[in-house]
């Protein structure tokens, strides 16, 4: 072919998938060292999902702690110091050490690489040592608990977390060190999807969770310095009192929100960002259809990313800062709405004259909608300037922020946590009870949740130990809702466990889907593929026989009994 | 259309319905569009469930014409409640110029409010209904917010600047007061109230800048600044440990200090405690109150050791 141009003429054959092999990803090595020392991206997903896993039961206890202390308005059974410390951990841990690793980290790591043909990320060993520092820093804020606890809220405002005497430095120190495990992983993220995509796999061809990833590692690489630059300010501040948020040293403690929601606001599209590629997946895939809006989608992904960056003085209507500004930046935040609603239509749109298979992960899908819907709607009343004065800092915000977080993200995690668990362990889980634990965590997230809008528009102040009594039986709904959710992660705990001692043995494509991950061994072998896959068809084809979709370079050496064939592939990647 | 109670606290400042009217417009736009979303999800899983694994699906994967509505209906949407909200934050944020003002301090863990004739309260402000009032806000420690949910107001309280807030309200009532900035142990006892009172009453309030009413007995006085001036944020009179020490019991007991020395709960221990907090620490408790240094009166202090006595 002339140089001009970047189609190449390829020589492929298929590749039939070999069917439970005897040697896999998880089992190549033995031992604890082969796990602690492997640059299997897979391996390294898998021991993300572990810690996150592990942090989310830490945060949820506290979660459940603290609705158990309000369910009356004064003491129940702990002090306030102690519930103070509690709320502040519960959103540290939440936020930095299970919801901005969970779907990137845990899931992107494992599946990136593979639904791009790849045998790997790009950098594999600063993969395992982004891993190392995530557990590095993970360790400090495990440390900040043991010594004395922190009482500031996740949000770390200053003066207060200057002057309070409770163990500031070695949380913010923590979560300082575990935003260099978010960048590099962004980072390598990146490389990977521009250099390493399969012949034939052109931006238009690949899967939407991989550009929601491609999205969230731009905000991740762009946003998490700022984050790193405010905590060593605080750290600073709190040691050598230099003054840059104290106004008696000639500071602005407003300064400091704005530093800290210029990367905090963009981390909220970290964290939810990831969960729309996972419902792209699941509603094409159990829909049996072409994703409808396929580039609106893409897009909008990236819109959001950069939108995202504009806006976080929503977070600051009544601080102080100038009424100019306030509205400014609620004039932008309106505009991420757009994209927003863009996704939930075009996902409707497609499961429109679909064939629909309500699977669990599907389940999950479609309660995302549901109560990412109400989260976002929620979102415009919290943008809309005079409204947002009375809202504040009211439970009405936690309400929302928990519909986005929660049940978005959540959800949208525990769904694609349903859809790759055969490909992860090689083994299927019992749907019964799986779509029992679904609905329960659907029925105890509303109950918790949907009363704190009440409460908030009521005018009931978060972080409060205290409560007037008016609000007593909305508090405790929302309580009672946490039991119900914990009931149900029970039995999401109880069969997955069994799942993986004695679950079914699943074929290489339980769903029937198309993208390349499915191509693959089940569970995938340490090196993904055993050729380069070519990709001729969308990850979407739904009509294509799926023979098609396990292509990949014949040879050099030549097989003469398969029959190859010649596909042009117009490899921008490679030009 | 009005939700009533349910969602909202009752309207009592001029402002409080048009923020209303917006809440309650985006959440019927928002319950229409929720339920069309639900129904097409319910109706697309039930019209199109799955028959069988060879089953053909249409390959249209994009129409502009859809694309384009979608876009532009949320888009017009959007706008408007833009529109509206930042009308109506204008409003809040444009003082009328002959608003009567009010200095506000915030302290953890008490409101202190400071009036042109130079008289001072704590946690309950009176206003007059019916006139605009600004207040001229700072902290003097973290940050606090003021916030009605009655007036539908909110306003941080920031050390080093101030900021400020207005509102009128409408009849003569009671309505209380959050700090929703987390500022530490006691940040949801700091509670205080607005007393809106008619013109006449107020000026007459003023006068006697909330001093004790002549016919009133000193005890029960000091129990009216107890609860109105953040005391039973940190110290209880029921025994139970809050922050500070306890006042059941304290009167002539022997106290044991942080630096060793101990002192009995008499008249100049309680004064002293009260104007310059941080002179005697009672061990094993931190050395966090704010000093009320010129915020009370001597017949105030008086009437607080009477009632510090009282409770036995």
């Amino acid at each position: 072919m002339a140089s001009t141009s970047n189609e190449r003429t390829l020589t492929v054959r298929h590749f039939p998938v070999e069917e439970n092999p005897t040697t896999n990803y998880l089992n190549a090595t033995k031992g604890l060292k082969s796990w602690l020392t492997t640059v299997d991206h897979k391996r390294i997903g898998l021991m993300y999902l572990a810690s996150v896993v592990f942090f989310f039961f830490i945060g949820g206890m506290l979660a459940i702690a603290l609705r158990l202390e309000l369910l009356t308005p004064a003491k129940t059974f702990i002090e306030a110091d102690t519930y103070n410390k509690i709320f502040t951990l519960h959103g540290a841990v939440m936020v930095f050490l299970f919801i901005i690793p969970s779907i990137p980290a845990a899931l992107g790591n494992m599946f990136l690489p593979m639904m791009i043909g790849a045998k790997d990320v790009a950098f594999p060993r600063l993969n395992l040592a982004s891993f190392y520092i995530y557990i590095f820093g993970a360790a400090f804020t495990v440390y900040s608990i043991a010594v004395n606890g922190i009482d500031t809220g996740w949000t770390f405002y200053t003066p207060y977390s200057t002057k309070t005497g409770t163990a500031v430095i070695a949380m913010t120190f923590g979560v300082f060190i575990m935003g260099f495990s978010s960048i590099l992983t962004g980072l390598n993220f990146i490389v990977t999807l521009h250099k390493l995509r399969s012949p034939g796999l052109t931006w238009g061809k690949m899967p939407l969770f991989n550009w929601a990833l491609y999205a969230t590692s731009v905000i991740q690489v762009l946003a998490t310095p700022v984050l790193a630059i405010t905590l060593a300010l605080l750290i600073m501040e709190r040691t050598l009192g230099i003054g840059i948020f104290d106004p008696a040293l000639g500071g602005d403690p407003v300064l400091f929100q704005h530093f800290f929601w210029f990367y905090s606001h963009p981390a909220v599209y970290i964290m939810i960002v990831p969960a729309f590629g996972i419902i792209s997946e699941l509603i094409a895939v159990f829909s049996k259809k072409r994703l409808f809006g396929y580039w609106f989608i893409a897009l909008s992904s990236m819109a959001i990313a950069l939108l995202g960056f504009l806006v976080w003085g929503h977070h600051m209507f009544v601080s102080g800062q100038s009424t100019l500004s306030s509205v400014v930046f609620s004039f932008i935040t309106f505009f991420v709405g757009i994209p927003t609603g863009i996704k939930i239509f075009n996902w409707l749109a497609t499961m429109y004259k679909g064939s629909i298979d309500m699977k669990t992960p599907m389940w999950y899908a479609m309660i995302f909608l549901f109560q990412f819907t109400i989260g976002g709607l929620t979102g415009v009343m919290v943008g809309a300037l005079s409204v947002d004065v009375h809202l504040h800092d009211t439970y009405y915000v936690v309400a929302h922020f928990h519909y986005v977080m929660m049940g978005g993200t959540v959800f949208a995690f525990l769904g694609g946590l349903h859809y790759w668990w055969p490909k992860i362990t090689g083994k299927m889980y019992k749907e019964g009870p799986a779509k029992l634990a679904a609905f329960i965590l659907f029925l105890g997230f509303n109950v918790t949740f949907l009363p704190q809008f009440i409460l908030g528009s009521q005018g009931m102040p978060r972080r409060y130990y205290n409560y007037v009594e008016q609000f007593t039986t909305l508090h405790q709904f929302s309580t009672v809702g946490t039991w119900i959710l914990l009931l149900g992660f029970i039995i999401v705990a109880v069969y997955l466990a069994q799942s993986l001692r004695s679950g079914a043995k699943a074929s290489s494509n339980p769903w029937n889907a198309r993208s390349l991950e499915w191509m693959s061994s089940c569970p995938p072998v340490t090196e993904n593929f055993a050729y380069t896959p070519v990709v001729t068809h969308g990850p979407y084809d739904f009509h294509k026989p799926i023979a098609e979709f396990q292509l990949g370079l014949a040879d050099s050496h030549g097989h003469e009994h398969h029959e190859t064939e010649k596909v042009k592939s117009s490899s921008s990647q490679e030009a | 259309m009005n939700f009533g109670n349910f969602f909202l606290p009752p309207q009592k400042s001029t402002i409080a319905g048009d923020v209303d009217q917006l809440f309650n417009f985006i959440n019927l736009v928002s319950a229409v569009i929720l339920l069309g979303i639900v129904v097409a999800i319910v109706y697309f899983i039930f019209k199109y469930k799955r028959k069988s694994e060879n089953d053909t699906t249409s390959l249209v994967d994009h129409n502009t014409t859809l694309e384009v509505t979608w876009t532009a209906i949320p888009l017009f949407l959007i706008i408007y409640v833009f529109i509206w909200g930042f009308q109506d934050f204008m409003k809040m944020r444009t003082t009328p110029g002959d608003a009567y003002e009010i200095h506000v301090t915030g302290k953890s863990w008490f409101w202190e409010y400071t009036y042109a004739n130079g008289g001072k309260v704590l946690n309950d402000l009176y206003v007059p209904a019916g006139k605009p009032i600004k207040l001229v806000m700072t902290s003097s420690d973290v940050l606090h917010s003021f916030y009605v949910p009655d007036y539908r107001i909110k306003q941080d309280v920031v050390p080093g600047r101030y900021t400020t807030v207005w509102f009128e309200v409408m009849e003569p009532g009671e309505s209380v007061i959050f700090c929703t900035e987390y500022c530490g142990r006691s940040h949801s006892d700091m509670i205080g109230k607005v007393v809106a009172l008619e013109q006449s009453e107020f000026d007459e309030w003023l006068r006697s800048s909330g001093g004790k009413p002549e016919d009133m007995p000193l005890a029960e006085w000091g129990e009216k600044l107890y609860t109105s001036s953040g005391c039973q944020a940190c110290h209880s009179v029921d025994g139970s440990q809050i922050v500070g020490p306890s006042f059941k019991g304290s009167w002539e007991s022997t106290r044991e200090f942080e630096d060793g020395s101990t002192g009995v709960v008499d008249e100049n221990y309680i004064r002293e405690s009260i104007i310059n907090p941080s002179a005697k620490i009672v061990k094993g408790y931190p050395p966090v109150m704010a000093s009320y240094d010129g915020l009370f009166s001597d017949e105030d202090l008086s009437a607080i050791i009477e009632y510090i006595k009282s409770l036995k």
